[in-house]
């Protein structure tokens, strides 16, 4: 059995250091910082639109290796898997994370699977490792936000968690909304070319852009305003969010990243993402002060201003 | 959205604020009540009272399903959860509504209870039906609003016969909860707020009708005015309650005309009295124990009834002595007269369920107003 | 309170209806609602249509709201 997974995975990832069947790769790094992180994925559903959990997998760990400014290249891979969980679902799951690594332009060099009693699990947990090398002098870092600095965001936020949720069995709708699940390296590839100085650079997964915003201003302790309107949300997301009594700004992102630059740099840096298909939607969206509370404030569209606070746990639906 | 956009449009907004200021008369004050948590949530989330002169306050009322819940009867969800076999179906608000011993239901989740968040109730029934094998418990919580989504699947299980459902029924009332915040109170030590006005619940009123609260405010001599959910919404309303007041005209009025009548939804009425009775009393957390507060099901349908086909503990557990939920449920003490407020007692670790609900007081302040009223504090 | 939002009815099969908010859409119940029609808007609070907004009412106090408004803004 576990042979017959082995295969799959060989035969569907697809490169020389896998197929010595090796316990384990060598490899060789250019020169520059390396770089490297490790994640874990469960969700619920394994499947949903604009992606599964392979795709997340993949696209989560290059993500995680660029976000450091660094070009990811190589990934581990591990599964878990629940007895009696369907092959032809693995096969797809291993497939689409081929797809997402030959995309990325990463290599999954080695791994390891093993299968647990059911009950045990939930289909399939992966954990993946990656590794990559930022150019020299390329060093963001959530501890390197300064008073006026500004605020870049990527794209429109809450698609990935919305996707999700819509396919929760008790709570099902219909939208045309898709997981924005990408991998975001080539975007800043070019976003480090433009602008090599980046503060810091982050992508607002799991508690959304309010937990992304909350780190980075308590790692650099600064505060950081940024302007509601400013934010670009779907009207589907924002519909999705009214029905369930969620915030969009706690909701899940997978395709989506936060740049802080100095002011001066941040036209540039725009500019530089806007020609990139990750980044067409690219907007300033606040600015860095300082602030030794570390608050994260929302001008709100009616002219007031509101914090932006953590969520405790993951978002649940609520009726009052 | 349509007529949600409309409803929040900061140029009226302003325009609304101007209004309130011109009516407002510098020589009195103006206490009023917003009863529903969803309208402190909105007045929160768009920093309504920033808006309004300093002599008119808002009061926040107890009008959360969940920060009232009492503790004990947290208990008898978290222990039917875990020691019953049952699947037990409820909505993600009380989820993490701390009961004793630092339990809550989201807890007994992670030990093993098979607890599910739904939607609707009748995803609960419709989860009863694939898994004959196994007991659905529905944990049936919320005011007249959410009641009859609870009848309509009693209902539905009794012709269907359904053997393996059963609702766990906490429905509670909204005028014996009004009639208690204007009566004396139970614990003379423990007054209520002082209150010129209502804001009145809006959804609610859907469902029960505006007419019902007529002779209620009447006998209490306060004015009230049935609210939207929309900031516009609850502007108007305060501007409508001070012309009502300055008239000394003590008059239900309803703001939220497009979705409030005066006589509700009759059939939604109709389906409540089939299914529900009345308690005798039921325990509000902050409240007390208030007669005819609550729905139990009827006995017609004492089969579905969870509190009498599984055996539940039954006690009453006395709130943290640290917590001031009671006195800020009651409309006594804001958020930030309680010593734990923001410190042992966050949405991440909450003591009281003010914290739990984001409708509730102490959440809608922690998450929204704390940088506001500490920049104020340190002034 | 009760989260409850306006949606549009878009298709009605039985006693359930689909409804639309925003784009997205959700099947819900009309159990307790007599009289619904494609194209009424709707209530929705855990799955059930509460009650039909009353479009009419909804323009008139918009109307008057902006009145309101561009009296306040003719003023000197």
């Amino acid at each position: 059995m576990t042979q017959l997974i082995d295969e799959l995975f060989v035969a569907a990832f697809d490169n020389p250091w896998l197929s010595q069947r090796n316990d384990q790769a060598a490899i060789e790094l250019p020169e520059g910082r390396t770089v490297i992180t490790t994640d874990g994925f469960v969700v619920s559903p394994l499947f949903f639109p604009g992606g599964d959990i392979g795709m997340l997998a993949v696209n989560g760990t290059v993500n995680d290796v660029a976000m450091a400014g660094a070009r990811p290249l190589y990934l581990s891979a591990a599964f878990i898997l629940e007895e009696g969980f369907p092959l032809g679902d693995l096969a797809r799951i291993a497939e689409s994370m081929a797809a997402a690594a030959r995309t990325a332009g990463v290599a999954i060099v080695t791994g390891d699977t093993k299968v647990v009693q059911r009950g045990s699990g939930d289909g399939v947990f992966i954990a993946t490792t990656g590794v990559g090398v930022a150019p020299p002098g390329v060093a963001p870092s959530a501890d390197s936000a300064r008073p006026g600095d500004a605020v870049v965001l990527s794209g429109p936020i809450g698609d990935h968690g919305v996707a999700v949720l819509a396919q929760r069995e008790a709570l099902r709708f219909e939208t045309t909304v898709t997981s924005d699940t990408a991998p975001l390296a080539e975007l800043v590839a070019a976003m480090v070319a433009a602008v090599p100085d980046i503060h810091v650079l982050r992508d607002p997964t799991r508690g959304g852009l309010a937990a992304t915003l909350n780190e980075i201003a308590d790692q650099s302790a600064v505060g950081i305003v940024v302007d509601e309107r400013a934010i670009p949300v779907r009207g589907e997301v924002r519909a999705a969010c009214e029905l369930l009594g969620l915030d969009p700004l706690n909701i899940a992102n997978e395709g989506r990243l936060v740049a802080l630059v100095a002011a001066a740099d941040a036209d540039r840096l725009v500019d530089a993402m806007r020609g990139q298909p990750h980044g067409r939607d690219a907007a300033v969206i606040g600015h860095v002060i300082a602030d030794d509370r570390r608050f994260v404030q929302m001008r709100t569209t009616f002219g007031g201003s509101r914090l932006i606070d953590w969520l405790a746990g993951e978002p649940l639906p609520r009726i009052c | 959205m349509r007529y949600l956009d409309e409803f929040r449009d900061g140029a009226i907004a302003r325009s609304l604020a101007t209004q309130i200021a011109e009516r407002a008369q510098p020589d009195r004050s103006y206490r009023l009540m917003e009863f529903c948590g969803g309208h402190t949530h909105t007045i929160s989330r768009y920093d309504l009272e920033g808006l309004l002169p300093a002599n008119v306050t808002l009061i926040h009322g107890p009008g959360c399903p969940v920060c009232i819940l009492p503790v004990g009867r947290v208990d008898q969800a978290v222990a039917l959860s875990l020691s019953h076999e049952v699947i037990l179906c409820c909505y993600g608000d009380v989820m993490r509504v701390p009961g004793s011993d630092d339990t809550s239901l989201i807890k007994a989740r992670s030990h093993g209870a098979d607890v599910r968040i739904v939607y609707s109730s009748t995803d609960a029934l419709a989860l009863a039906q694939s898994m004959p094998d196994r007991q659905v418990v529905f944990l049936a919580i919320g005011f007249e609003t959410t009641a009859p989504a609870t009848a309509a699947v009693v209902l539905r299980a009794e012709a269907l016969g359904l053997t393996n459902f059963s609702v766990l029924c906490y429905h509670v009332l909204t005028p014996p909860a009004l009639d208690a915040l204007l009566g004396p109170p139970a614990d003379p030590a423990r007054p209520m707020a002082e209150i010129d006005g209502f804001i009145g619940p809006g959804h609610v009123s859907t469902v029960i009708g505006a007419e019902i609260y007529r002779a209620l405010l009447d006998r209490h001599d306060k004015p009230m005015v049935v609210s939207g959910f929309e900031p516009i919404d609850i502007l108007q309303s305060v501007a409508m309650l001070l012309d009502l007041l300055n008239d000394d005209r003590s008059e239900v009025a309803i703001q939220y005309r497009r979705v409030v009548t005066w006589a509700g939804n009759r059939k939604a009425q109709d389906m409540l009295a089939k299914v529900f009775a009345v308690r005798d009393a039921f325990e509000w957390r902050g409240l007390g124990s208030l007669p005819d507060s609550a729905y139990r099901l009827a006995d017609r349908f004492a089969h579905l009834d969870a509190e009498r086909r599984f055996p539940l503990p039954q006690h009453t557990v006395a709130d943290n002595p640290a917590c001031e939920c009671p006195d800020i449920l009651r409309g006594t003490k804001h958020p930030l007269d309680c010593r734990i407020f923001g410190t042992a007692c966050t949405p991440e670790t909450p003591v009281g369920a003010c914290m739990v609900s984001s409708e509730g007081a102490c959440a809608a302040y922690y998450t929204y107003g704390r940088g506001r009223e500490a920049r104020t504090a340190a002034q | 309170m009760c989260l409850a939002v306006p949606a549009e009815v878009i298709e009605i099969s039985g006693e359930d209806a689909l409804v639309d908010l925003g784009g997205i859409r959700k099947r819900v119940s009309l159990m307790l609602v007599d009289d619904v029609a494609v194209g009424d808007y709707v209530i929705v609070h855990v799955g059930f249509a509460l009650t039909r907004l009353d479009r009419d009412e909804a323009q008139e106090s918009l109307a008057l709201l902006r009145e309101g408004l561009a009296a306040a803004g003719a003023a000197p």
